[in-house]
């Protein structure tokens, strides 16, 4: 879908009438919709300007040790970025490890495999999940899903995979796991919805082939769509993935809010978002409010990172893709 | 056809125009210098622990006067900020002005007064099976020691001595703490630094510190609501908080040794134990008064002692002057805790000390 939107565009310029031709309408239309796109990466820089001089005071006091440094102490003005940049990585890892293949199935399912009378309801209800603003979903987190990971999820792991070091110390309930879970609920129905668009493109004659080889419908799933629309699925991830690493509100209400370095997923954290949305409105001191304005652009950076790899490991399976046929 | 293709362009250049044009329009008249009103109205904005008392104070000023006050609780970093920069008439803080913020705000505008409104209290909350409220003791070096992590366990020897009729389990401490940066937490962490120099050296005082432990909570109700949910959990509330919802909370030892449950009248008591200085920047925390509880504070508005325009100095004036007297009797009915009489004195001198032009806006 989007690799070939830039060849439409180049066709249809090529085909259409050349620009000194065209009607004064067309182009003023065409000047004001260029003004709107350029407002919009204007928007975009500026904001990266405006952050890099509100964060000044920090970035001159602790330079790039802000990135690797654990302290969050306001009262020594001491900061650190590495806990906050760990505990995002570790809640959309966590959640993304939940949201994934529950995602997908759900999508293989409306696709693939259900009857055409619960496909739309289905679909319909997954996306009225997405709908739902993350402070309602915080507090049923805060008030249903928190209690229910101390106990008994917490409890069950602590007692049974306690030797590992993910499932040590005592079962609070808010903590990293508990905000990967409202991560994974938030995101499995924006992968969901992806997904089964992109299946839903494969095109029939894929599936008729390999059901004409013989194949079974599973294998039909797996060697004849799912091929045909990784880069697709991947995108998906991507999307969720980017949703989850900026989730501020559902996560401040159940991550516990200290700010820690430990393996364990019951250890209370906070991630860069909760930390920000936190500590922004008491902040006081140039030091302070530059720190959070540097977490900022921290987060800027870790989600610009995450989309370029992204980017890299859709455009490989393409090109593996392409060579292999 | 082709005249409708011309026309959108158009329709949406007027459009847009209409739209800028409008705002300009719009916003002219807000600038304070355009319209002289007749009634001045006022803006504040600030700390959020006293708001629900502001919002009554300001909706029983207008009926009475007529006069409009615009408070937004933002915080009380925010509220130093906002009159730091000037954007208001008057600021709130739960804490006083650090030596540099006064540096700052007053090169460019003077000099700042803190002038006391009301006083509150922070109840140490907990949750123990069969404890209930007022039955656990605590001394403030055994508290500064929870939250430090030092005691860990509930059967500590430390707090089974203060606590002998009771059956403390042998249970881990959960801390709870403010996650945002808050006035209630610049009080518990100065009363914390008072009674323990480790605490004072190692964690410090502010609106928001380096927690040595647990678990953050999103204002009084995130910390109150932690609390509740985790069995032989710790934390730290208003008192407001936690009347309204009836929290057990601790007796705590004040510094003539006597425990005292948090209340209003011990609130009020507190700010007897403690010479009060002029500029009334005091913390009241660990007060010697026989009969205080010793985790207690003043909130006050911020206001500049040299008023610049002289219809809205005139009006705050009267306002502060309105809320030290008149303003007290709804403190209590909101779980305030009204002023002491020498800190109304104190306050009236204050209000007394602001000026336009040299001339004091007020007189007795």
């Amino acid at each position: 879908m989007k690799a070939s939107a830039p060849e439409l565009t180049k066709d249809h310029a090529k085909g259409g009438i050349p620009r000194r031709h065209w009607r004064i309408g067309d182009r003023i239309f065409s000047n004001l919709t260029l003004v709107f796109a350029m407002a919009v990466v204007g928007i975009l820089i500026g904001m990266i300007i405006a952050l890099n001089i509100d964060a000044l005071p920090a970035i001159r006091k602790f330079g790039p040790a802000f990135i690797w440094s654990l302290s969050w102490d306001p009262v020594k003005e001491s900061f650190g970025a590495l806990p906050a940049v760990y505990g995002t990585l570790l809640s959309s890892a966590i959640s993304l490890i939940i949201a994934i293949p529950i995602s997908l199935g759900a999508a293989i399912f409306l696709v693939e495999l259900a009857p055409a009378w619960i496909r739309a309801p289905g679909s319909f209800l997954i996306e009225m999940l997405a709908a739902i603003p993350s402070v309602i979903i915080g507090l049923w987190g805060l008030f249903v899903l928190v209690p229910f990971v101390r106990s008994p999820i917490e409890q069950w792991l602590g007692s049974r995979l306690g030797f590992l070091p993910f499932f040590q110390g005592p079962p609070f309930g808010v903590g990293f796991l508990a905000a990967g879970i409202i991560l994974a609920i938030m995101v499995i129905p924006i992968i969901t919805a992806m997904s089964r668009d992109v299946m839903r493109a494969v095109p029939a004659s894929q599936r008729e082939a390999m059901l004409a080889l013989g194949a079974t419908r599973w294998e039909m799933i797996r060697r004849a769509v799912l091929p045909y629309c990784r880069s697709g699925l991947v995108g998906a991830v991507i999307l969720g993935l980017g949703r989850a690493l900026g989730e501020t509100m559902a996560v401040t209400m159940v991550i516990g809010n200290s700010y820690a370095l430990t393996a364990s997923l019951f250890s209370p954290g906070a991630t860069i978002a909760s930390k920000i949305a936190s500590e922004f409105s008491e902040a006081t001191g140039d030091v302070f409010i530059g720190s959070l304005v540097e977490l900022a652009l921290v987060l800027f950076a870790v989600t610009l990172a995450v989309n370029v790899v992204a980017r890299l490991l859709v455009w490989r399976m393409t090109v593996v893709k392409t060579t292999r046929e | 056809m082709r005249k409708i293709k011309l026309l959108t362009p158009v329709i949406l250049i007027t459009l847009l125009l209409g739209v800028t044009i409008a705002g300009c329009t719009q916003s002219a008249p807000t600038s304070p210098a355009a319209t002289p009103s007749p009634t001045v109205n006022l803006n504040g904005a600030g700390a959020t622990f006293p708001n629900p008392l502001y919002a009554k104070w300001f909706d029983e000023y207008y009926k009475i006067t007529g006069i409009k006050i615009n408070y937004q609780p933002i915080g009380s970093g925010g509220g130093i900020s906002q009159i730091t920069q000037g954007t208001v008439d008057f600021g709130a803080s739960d804490g006083i002005m650090t030596a540099e913020q006064l540096a700052k705000a007053e090169a460019a505008h003077g000099p700042i007064l803190h002038i006391p409104m009301t006083s509150g209290a922070v109840a140490v909350i907990y949750n123990l099976a069969g404890i209930s409220s007022g039955q656990l003791k605590l001394t403030g070096d055994v508290l500064a020691d929870i939250y430090q992590k030092k005691i860990t366990r509930w059967n500590n020897p430390r707090l089974t001595a203060s606590n002998p009729g009771l059956n403390l389990p042998d249970e881990p401490i959960a801390v709870v703490h403010r996650s945002d940066g808050s006035g209630t937490t610049f009080i518990f962490t100065n009363y914390l630094s008072k009674v323990s120099p480790d605490w004072s050296t190692e964690v410090g005082n502010a609106t928001s510190v380096n927690w040595p432990g647990d678990i953050g909570g999103q204002g009084n109700a995130g910390v109150a609501g932690q609390v509740k949910q985790i069995a032989g959990s710790i934390g730290y509330v208003e008192l407001a908080y936690a009347r309204q919802n009836s929290i057990a909370w601790a007796q705590l030892m004040n510094l003539g040794g006597k425990y005292i449950e948090p209340s209003l009248a011990a609130t009020t008591k507190a700010a007897e134990g403690v010479t009060l200085p002029d500029d009334m920047k005091v913390m009241i925390t660990n007060s010697s008064s026989p009969d205080a509880y010793p985790i207690t504070g003043f909130t006050w508005i911020l206001a500049y002692a040299n008023q610049t325009d002289k219809a809205k100095g005139e009006t705050l004036v009267k306002m502060l002057w309105w809320a030290i007297h008149e303003g007290q009797q709804y403190t209590q009915p909101l779980d305030y805790a009204p002023l002491s009489s020498t800190a109304v004195t104190k306050a009236e001198n204050q209000v007394l000390s602001i000026i336009y032009q040299g001339q004091p806006l007020l007189s007795r």
